[in-house]
């Protein structure tokens, strides 16, 4: 789901060449037009492992996931790990330097007290990432994730260091994918911005931590969102508040919020019931109220959220597990493990984009 | 009130005295412009060294790259990346332009997305707008400002090369590098025709590990500092320049010296008068402090202009010998901050203070009612000249201590300059004690005049003749240093370069393919490989080539000292080396002793077995035999072959050479072309020193004339007595010139000496310290014949326009200085 929009930012630099016209253009350039990349349509038919690698013709893209951990001791731990690709140019991936994309990963991990986030950058077409089917495997550097087995999100690795932290998880699922969304065609706006949108939201992950020099070994479950487009955002939307929850009931739920800087923000989301059966909640169905603030890197920043979904009787309130969870990046967002206390008690991540 | 009456009495002088005035200004003038000149010149290089070496992120950055220095598979790049090394890649190679055939200009690529974050490429931030801008197609060629208009192209050009690839749009950065073209890796590899090849990879400053096993005898790192060698190389070159400058200042000065020194001297009756008339000594001083002061001022300024046109008229030549010498890229027009500005005013300012203080002090100790006399004055004058011999023998002193205990660049100089100026000292005082037997011994009347009336002028003309004495001495040694250089050189390279051609394959694969095609070719006497690895040695860059054992080098591989018999024998057979002169100065080794190479299987201690010339070369080199550099680096193939054949077999065997291997022009050389280009950088490099040079020449012969000039005007009362005795005024304008000649050939014939010491101590001395090589010293008679004429010649030129004015002198004038007579 949620970040990766910022890729954009190097969408926005495509578009940003011609400096005519410094309107906004939506978080990171999102809101930029789509020039000559294919555009999102309803009806498609995803079709697997085909969709699991990157799709030429499409300007942005990312393979996201997220880990709920604990230590043998029960303290909570938060992973982020995230590839994007960014194309600058809306033509088929070619080999060498004349290849017109941009990779970039974006990894942190998050416990009660600490937050490290890092990236990478990389150009496309020489190796130094990509993205690659069987065996499946989506690399930037020595950050992968990366396929074990022949059915490509069955049993997988994923790693990521950087100077202060470093993980090494192995997320394993047998549970089918979620289409989000109109089987798959999840709409942005009213005006019709649309992305491709999947999720394995089944995962369990387990492994080791580092930070900062000491070693964890955690467990939890985890979380894959799969998501591209060439033009999700509205040139009027500023950013967005997204939601990823893996309740103790076994049911998930993914809810986002783009907020507009004209009318009431686009509230959408998805009900996965514990069998993966999903139910799309209109904004009606949803109240999202933050409740509370924190100043995180100098700007107020709601860290804390009631969610209630009267159709499914849930009434929850949303808690960072640590407040200051700022991606301090070139694309800087606030990124971070969360707990869910209230009718249905568990836990997931919240993202926070363009404040 | 009396500040300025007292300021325009003073100043009334120069109104008289134009050419008094004129000499001063000329004198600072000249001090200024040449030393300013010099310092444009070697800012403006180490600017360019140090654009050159921040090009990215700011500083020097440490690098992986292959030991020999050869490139590598892209490959390598990624496998790094992919096991967590934040490496980025670079290609560098040059390239030649369509239409600029005559120079190989410099291409570096870059990977701007990889390079560790918040670099600056040329001193630009680099946010990901301007990173895309750079490597998406048509993409751009950073270029500086000044490269670009000296291929007189402009921004948005494309130009080609002459395989015919398109640059992209050129696009000029301030603070690019000069001489460098700048673009996307993929950009380079393609203008450069080698396709997923790199030279080096970038480290983050911060980032430090062991390289991973696989790559250990593959790649080596170079910290941030040994990027840097090139302002330590070339270092020795800029003091040479700096020694120049200083020399000419000191020149001026003398000058500036002699011509206010006299106008103090013909002023004597103004001050005494303005002190009786009650002006304070403290205002005098001030006064001719700030007269002085002006005069500084305006020479200064002059000198300071001329000074950035005399840097630019060398510039290009300097350029190219440091590009020819140390690949060093130097921009072709001058930037200089406005810092060099005011030094160049300030530096004649001081130089004025320190040319003037010994008159202003006479001036303040002016006793208020001492008489104009001219016999006690002569008196003072030698209490004078014995202070100078003191002062001279205390300088000579400091120059043999700096002989016997000096061991450096800076104690060279030391050693030049105590002995250019004890020398200088002496002169008055050895031409004086010259001149008083010869007084004693000349009969005619006539005689003991031109010979007492010589002694008494030479108070007046000794700075100019010391200025002269430097200048032809500076001159004699320099001249024999470059003379005795250029031969040595050339017998050197005739010996040298006997192999009659040289290749170069483009990679290893065509190296092993094309070493055993070489030795099928019946043509080819000898093929003889080379291998090559760099290294630092104690800090110094130096390149380790391996040889095969053959009589070549016996023949041709002249040693200037080995150990024990047969050393190429020991050399192939023994754990031998061979180095470079310089290299073993640097070191501090000598045959017989052990050096340390490091080797990628740890440190290896050969025993040297010889030492030969390696003129020209800034980089350390050494010779060991092709085993045991294989042993130490196995993945190594032949760099280059050095191939002897028929010189009439030659274009069959190149025809034969490309049908197989398709190699590019520059790959192969042959000795005509190599031997050409070597003395063409041998020429540059010293054309810019040679000019300096006869400059100073130029200056002496100025001091000269002015002192000569300035002289001639009080010399009327001396002259009027003779003329009144029935010495006609073509007599006299002879007896004159005779004077003139008499003291210049005399300073002369002392120049001869100390222009051969001088050339001794460049020889022996200044290059082994700055270049680490020893000159044969080597004296060339036809030189110093010409360059004797030279100066009697500067003399006559010198002494015309005094003569002929005093032949011009009408009777009434030399009557009239009876009347002045008080």
């Amino acid at each position: 789901m949620r970040t990766k929009w910022l890729v954009l930012m190097i969408a926005l630099l495509l578009g940003g060449c011609d400096q005519s016209a410094p309107e906004e253009k939506g978080f990171a350039g999102m809101g930029d037009q789509a020039q000559s990349f294919t555009p999102v349509v309803p009806g498609r038919v995803f079709s697997f492992p085909a969709d699991h690698g990157a799709h030429d013709g499409f300007r942005i893209e990312w393979w996201y996931v997220t880990a709920n951990l604990k230590d043998q001791q029960g303290n909570d731990f938060g992973v982020q790990w995230t590839l994007f690709r960014s194309a600058l140019k809306p033509v088929a991936e070619q080999a060498g330097w004349g290849n017109q994309t941009i990779w970039l990963g974006h990894a942190a991990v998050t416990s009660r007290s600490v937050h490290h986030a890092a990236e990478r950058y990389a150009r496309g077409g020489v190796g130094q990432a990509g993205v690659r089917l069987a065996p499946f495997e989506a690399w930037i550097d020595d950050w992968m994730f990366a396929s074990q087995a022949q059915d490509p999100l069955r049993d997988m690795q994923l790693s990521a260091r950087d100077k202060n932290f470093a993980y090494q998880l192995r997320l394993t699922s047998s549970r089918p994918l979620v289409l989000q969304g109109d089987n798959g065609f999840s709409q942005k706006s009213e005006e019709g911005q649309a992305s491709y949108y999947y999720s394995q939201p089944f995962f369990q992950a387990s492994g080791t931590l580092q930070i900062d020099g000491q070693t964890y070994t955690v467990s939890g479950p985890a979380w894959l969102d799969r998501e591209w487009s060439s033009q999700p955002l509205t040139a009027n939307q500023t950013g967005w508040d997204w939601f990823s929850l893996h309740l103790d009931s076994g049911e998930h739920v993914m809810l986002y919020r783009m907020r507009q800087k004209t009318g009431a923000p686009y509230l959408t989301g998805t009900w996965i019931a514990a069998d993966g059966q999903i139910q799309t909640l209109r904004s009606e169905q949803i109240s999202l109220v933050p409740q509370d603030t924190a100043k995180v890197a100098d700007r107020p920043m709601p860290v804390k959220w009631s969610i209630r979904i009267p159709d499914k009787k849930l009434d929850i309130s949303v808690d960072a597990i640590n407040r200051n969870a700022w991606m301090d990046l070139r694309i800087p967002y606030w990124e971070g493990p969360v707990k869910i206390n209230g009718s249905h008690p568990g836990q997931g991540y919240l993202e926070m984009t363009g404040y | 009130m009396i500040w300025r009456q007292t300021l325009r009495a003073l100043l009334s002088h120069w109104r008289r005295h134009p050419v008094q005035f004129f000499s001063v200004l000329t004198g600072l003038w000249l001090a200024t412009s040449l030393l300013t000149g010099v310092e444009a010149l070697n800012s403006q290089a180490r600017d360019s060294y140090a654009r050159a070496s921040q090009m990215i992120g700011g500083e020097p950055q440490a690098s992986l790259s292959t030991p020999n220095g050869a490139l590598f598979p892209q490959r390598w790049f990624i496998e790094l990346r992919r096991q967590g090394w934040p490496v980025s890649p670079v290609l560098q190679g040059r390239l030649t332009l369509k239409g600029q055939e005559d120079q190989r200009i410099q291409v570096m690529g870059i990977e701007p997305v990889s390079l560790p974050s918040d670099s600056a490429v040329a001193g630009q931030a680099m946010p990901i707008e301007r990173i895309v801008e750079f490597f998406s197609p048509p993409g751009s060629t950073w270029i500086s400002l000044d490269t670009m208009q000296m291929l007189g192209l402009r921004e948005g050009d494309t130009p080609r090369t002459v395989n015919g690839q398109t640059l992209p749009p050129l696009l000029a950065q301030k603070d690019m590098a000069p001489g460098l073209l700048l673009v996307d890796i993929g950009v380079a590899q393609r203008l450069l025709e080698q396709p997923e090849q790199l030279s080096r990879l970038l480290l983050p400053k911060d980032f430090h590990q062991e390289l991973p096993a696989s790559f250990n005898d593959r790649l080596q790192l170079k910290s941030s500092g040994e990027e840097n060698n090139l302002e330590r190389l070339t270092e020795s070159f800029h003091l040479n320049l700096d020694a120049l400058g200083f020399l000419s200042f000191l020149v001026g000065l003398f000058i500036v010296h002699a011509a206010i020194g006299l106008a103090l001297e013909q002023r004597r009756g103004l001050l005494r008068t303005l002190r009786a008339c009650g002006v304070s000594a403290r205002m005098l001083i001030a006064c001719l402090v700030v007269e002085l002061g002006v005069l500084a001022l305006i020479g200064g300024l002059f000198g300071v202009i001329s000074g950035y046109w005399l840097a630019s008229v060398l510039l290009p030549d300097v350029a190219a010998s440091l590009r020819g010498l140390y690949g060093a890229e130097v921009a072709g027009q001058l930037r200089l901050s406005p810092w060099w500005w005011f030094s160049g005013i300030g530096l004649s300012l001081l130089g004025a203070l320190l040319a003037g203080a010994n008159s202003l002090l006479r001036a303040a100790r002016l006793p208020l009612l001492a008489v104009a006399d001219p016999q006690a004055w002569h008196q003072q004058y030698s209490r004078w000249l014995r202070r100078q011999g003191w002062l001279a023998t205390a300088l000579l002193t400091i120059a043999l201590a700096a002989l016997i205990w000096g061991d450096s660049l800076s104690s060279g100089f030391v050693l030049m300059a105590g002995l250019l100026l004890g020398a200088a000292l002496a002169l008055p005082v050895l031409l004086s004690a010259l001149l008083n037997p010869l007084l004693g011994r000349s009969r005619s009347v006539l005689g003991q005049w031109f010979l007492a009336d010589c002694r008494q002028q030479l108070p007046a003309l000794s700075l100019a003749l010391m200025a002269l004495l430097l200048a032809l001495a500076a001159n004699i040694g320099a001249g024999s240093m470059t003379a005795g250089f250029r031969q040595t050189f050339n017998d050197w390279l005739e010996q040298r370069l006997s192999a009659e051609l040289y290749i170069n394959p483009a990679n290893p694969a065509q190296a092993r393919e094309m070493h055993s095609w070489l030795r099928q070719q019946p043509n080819v006497t000898a093929v003889l490989p080379n291998w090559q690895v760099s290294v630092t040695l104690q800090g110094w860059p130096a390149d380790v080539y391996g040889i095969i054992d053959h009589s070549y080098y016996r023949q041709h591989w002249p040693l200037l000292d080995s150990s024990g018999s047969d050393p190429w024998g020991k050399l192939a057979t023994d754990d031998a080396v061979m180095l470079s002169e310089q290299l073993a100065r640097r070191l501090k080794v000598k045959p017989g002793e052990h050096l340390n190479v490091p080797t990628p299987n740890g440190t290896w201690s050969p025993r040297i077995v010889g030492i030969y010339a390696d003129y020209g070369n800034p980089k350390g080199h050494v010779l060991i035999s092709s085993e045991h550099l294989l042993r130490g680096w196995p993945q190594l193939t032949p760099n280059r072959f050095n191939l002897r054949i028929d010189p009439a077999q030659i274009p069959a065997l190149l025809n034969a050479l490309q049908a197989r291997f398709a190699l590019d022009d520059n790959r192969i050389v042959d000795q005509a072309r190599l031997k050409g280009w070597s003395v063409q950088v041998f020429e540059r490099t010293f054309a810019a020193t040679a000019a300096l040079n006869s400059l100073t020449l130029a200056v002496a012969g100025v001091a000269l004339f002015i002192s000569l000039l300035t002289q001639s005007q009080s010399r009327l009362s001396q002259l009027a007595p003779l003329w009144a005795l029935g010495v006609t005024r073509k007599q006299l304008m002879l007896l004159n010139l005779g004077q003139t000649w008499l003291l210049a050939v005399l300073t002369l014939l002392l120049a001869l000496p100390l222009g051969i010491a001088l050339a001794w101590c460049l020889d022996a001395v200044i290059n082994v310290q700055a270049f680490g090589w020893r000159l044969p010293l080597r004296v060339f008679p036809l030189q110093l014949l010409q360059l004797m004429g030279l100066a009697l010649l500067a003399t006559l030129l010198a002494s015309a326009w005094p003569l002929y004015s005093l032949y011009r002198t009408q009777p009434a004038d030399l009557l009239r200085t009876f009347a002045h007579e008080d």
